[in-house]
């Protein structure tokens, strides 16, 4: 095991909420947002993690940035367990590890010009000093992103939704991290501004050796930008594979029918869809064993007695299923 | 043998705004046929929203205004009709369904009372009577447990489920027309799934036409007849939907169909995706000419001197560009 370490190795983590109520607020339940889960994301490469509402693809990607305490588990960055340094480490691991929201309107203070909402993070981390220097930083920043030097002193009610979502990502992208987080980055555009968003990440990616972790609900996104992509239901990892993998050869009965219901825009392909019926079971109450058993055409009396783990059934392919694992 | 339901012809609704007037749909002429699935698809601010709100005359005005036009329902136009005409033609002979299915719903009535109210206003059941075909009508979208599930309020239900509350509500009169605007857009792949087949069982077993407002491509293709492509509040292409596909003739409509990534077999992974360069423009001083012009890879000087009108390139194949 001479190789180098992944650039973040995530081991069992797990983020539990409590339920509050009744007299003198006793935890009455425990939702497992997350739920024991392992990812490693290798240098260079895009990870894409993908879910329905409510899987827990956000919260992993949020105790990743440290912006909330898992319950249990490890991260690790580089080698190195992050999981609960603070202070001054904290701040410098910030400069390896940024992330950008889905909501361009939320994420950016309408009191601050594009000059401040960017260069804060200069002035922060030390990375420019001086006005000018920061304000030159700041141009070659939003150039970068396909924006323009005179938008500088607007504001970010000033822009549509595809451009704010740049200014987004010249913010993360003014510390020079390592990793970038895309937490449903460009769920929130229209189609041909969401190309062009895509397009730039993948430039991004390319230009400065970018490592992303990218959260979305869009299969057909996913599978465009990601070099392995993780599927989550109800708080774990039902399946891991290389993108192509996953879509040509899916094993996870909830990984097939979750491709076979996204539309695709051919209208002469008729194909047969795999509708599953029901939704996905109350995260306060998940059935014991396998979570999907009780959507799932295959499930056999084991589903529900112990959870599957998940294995590598082929190189590289990994499933959480007792039957097609 | 086809019936126009509805003949929507050269449609202005504009908006005053402290800004000046939005001209949010600006000449849109489209119609539905009887039994049909009409898709409408643009991007924010297309108008297609507004177009489908029009219909039902669900504009607040002011601001709103009709500032032209005719909406045929059946050979008759509704916009000089009285509050109480519409109400008539409302729920029993056209419905709507909307994108969120919590703000549809009355947080403070059980579901029940929501889908019995216009079987009560509409065709003088008592509440009883209406209540019971409430479940009724629970169990033929698929709620299960209907005869318990009448009592409980919205808030008790998902949000797929939400939404078939909503469609019960919907059809409970027997439309014939039913719009749908962005019916899917806040629920997960495999409920939008569940939705849209129910949709289109609804569609079957009544016959009645439904009028899609969307910005899913994907969606457009797999449950569509006919699609209407809309653009900064006008229309720039109409075709069947396998015409369309195969043969987008407008600049925009190609771009739309590109840029989309695609999980099928022919996808091209990480291959560029076309994209369209800069956004929607203002509807308060709409580029003169054809509004796609500034971000079209094709335009020419004679794009900007003139309006393209709708043409037909082929059977039932209309186009706005002069190209």
């Amino acid at each position: 095991m001479n190789a180098a370490p992944p650039l973040l190795a995530v081991r069992g983590l797990s983020k539990h909420y409590s339920v509050t109520g009744g007299f003198l607020a006793r935890e009455i339940a425990r939702v497992h947002a997350v739920d024991d889960i392992n990812l490693d994301i290798e240098r260079g490469e895009t990870l894409g993690l993908v879910g329905e509402s409510g899987c827990g693809k956000s919260t992993t990607g949020r105790c990743i940035m440290r912006l909330i305490e898992p319950s249990a588990g490890t991260i690790s960055f580089e080698g190195r367990d992050v999981t609960h340094i603070d202070g001054e480490d904290l701040r410098r691991l910030r400069r390896d590890m940024q992330i950008i929201f889905q909501d361009p309107f939320a994420s950016l203070n309408p009191r601050h010009t594009v000059a401040g909402i960017v260069g804060e993070a200069l002035v922060i981390h030390r990375l420019a000093t001086g006005r000018r220097q920061i304000e030159e930083r700041v141009v070659q920043l939003l150039e970068t992103v396909g924006l323009r030097s005179d938008h500088l002193n607007r504001f970010p009610h000033e822009f549509s939704g595809g451009q704010r979502q740049r200014i987004g990502i010249a913010r993360a992208l003014a510390v020079e991290p390592k990793l970038l987080v895309c937490d449903e980055a460009v769920s929130a555009l229209d189609v041909s501004v969401q190309a062009q968003v895509i397009n730039l990440l993948e430039d991004l990616q390319d230009k400065f050796a970018l490592t992303y972790l990218f959260i979305a609900h869009d299969l057909s996104v996913v599978e465009h930008i990601s070099t392995r992509v993780a599927v989550m239901y109800l708080g774990r990892i039902v399946e891991v594979a290389p993108a192509r993998a996953l879509y040509d050869n899916p094993r996870h009965p909830y990984t097939k029918a979750l491709l076979s219901t996204v539309p695709i825009p051919d209208p002469k392909l008729k194909r047969k869809r795999l509708v599953l019926t029901g939704e996905p079971p109350n995260p306060f109450n998940p059935p014991p064993g396998c979570h999907f058993r009780t959507r799932c055409p295959l499930a056999e009396p084991r589903c529900a007695e112990i959870a599957p783990a998940l294995l590598e059934t082929m190189p590289g392919h990994m499933v959480a299923c007792h039957v097609t694992g | 043998m086809t019936e126009r339901l509805l003949d929507i012809r050269d449609l202005r609704t504009w908006f005053n705004t402290d800004d000046g007037m939005v001209r949010a749909v600006d000449g849109v002429s489209l119609h539905v046929n009887r039994g049909e699935t009409l898709a409408v698809v643009g991007e924010s601010g297309s108008g297609k929203t507004v177009t489908a709100r029009s219909v039902l005359k669900l504009i607040d005005m002011p601001p709103g205004r009709f500032a032209g036009g005719e909406i045929l329902w059946r050979g008759r136009d509704l916009i000089p009709a009285s509050n109480s005409e519409i109400d008539k033609i409302r729920a029993r002979e056209i419905a709507m369904i909307f994108q969120e299915p919590m703000t549809a719903l009355n947080p403070v009535y059980t579901v029940g009372d929501q889908i019995a109210e216009p079987l009560r206003a509409h065709e003088n059941l008592s509440r009883r009577a209406a209540l019971a075909r409430a479940a009724e009508l629970m169990r033929l979208v698929q709620i299960p447990d209907p005869e318990r599930r009448v009592r409980d309020y919205p808030h008790q239900f998902s949000g797929g489920m939400r939404q078939r509350v909503v469609i019960a509500i919907a059809i409970a009169c027997g439309p014939q027309l039913l719009i749908a605007d962005e019916p899917t857009t806040a629920l997960d792949v495999t409920i939008q799934a569940q939705i849209l087949d129910l949709l289109n069982d609804m569609k079957a077993r009544f016959g009645m036409a439904i009028m899609l407002i969307t910005h899913a491509m994907g969606v457009v293709a797999e449950n569509a007849d006919r699609v209407v492509v809309m653009y900064a509040g006008k229309v720039v292409e109409a075709a069947p939907v396998e015409e369309l596909f195969a043969n987008p003739r407008h600049p925009y409509t190609q771009g739309l169909i590109r840029a989309i990534p695609r999980v099928d077999a022919k996808a091209q992974h990480r291959t560029r995706l076309a994209q369209i360069p800069g956004t929607v423009p203002s509807l308060i001083n709409p580029p003169a000419g054809c509004r796609f012009a500034a971000r079209c890879t094709f335009a020419t000087d004679a794009c900007v001197a003139a309006e393209p009108v709708l043409k037909p390139v082929g059977p039932d194949h209309t186009v706005a560009c002069i190209l």
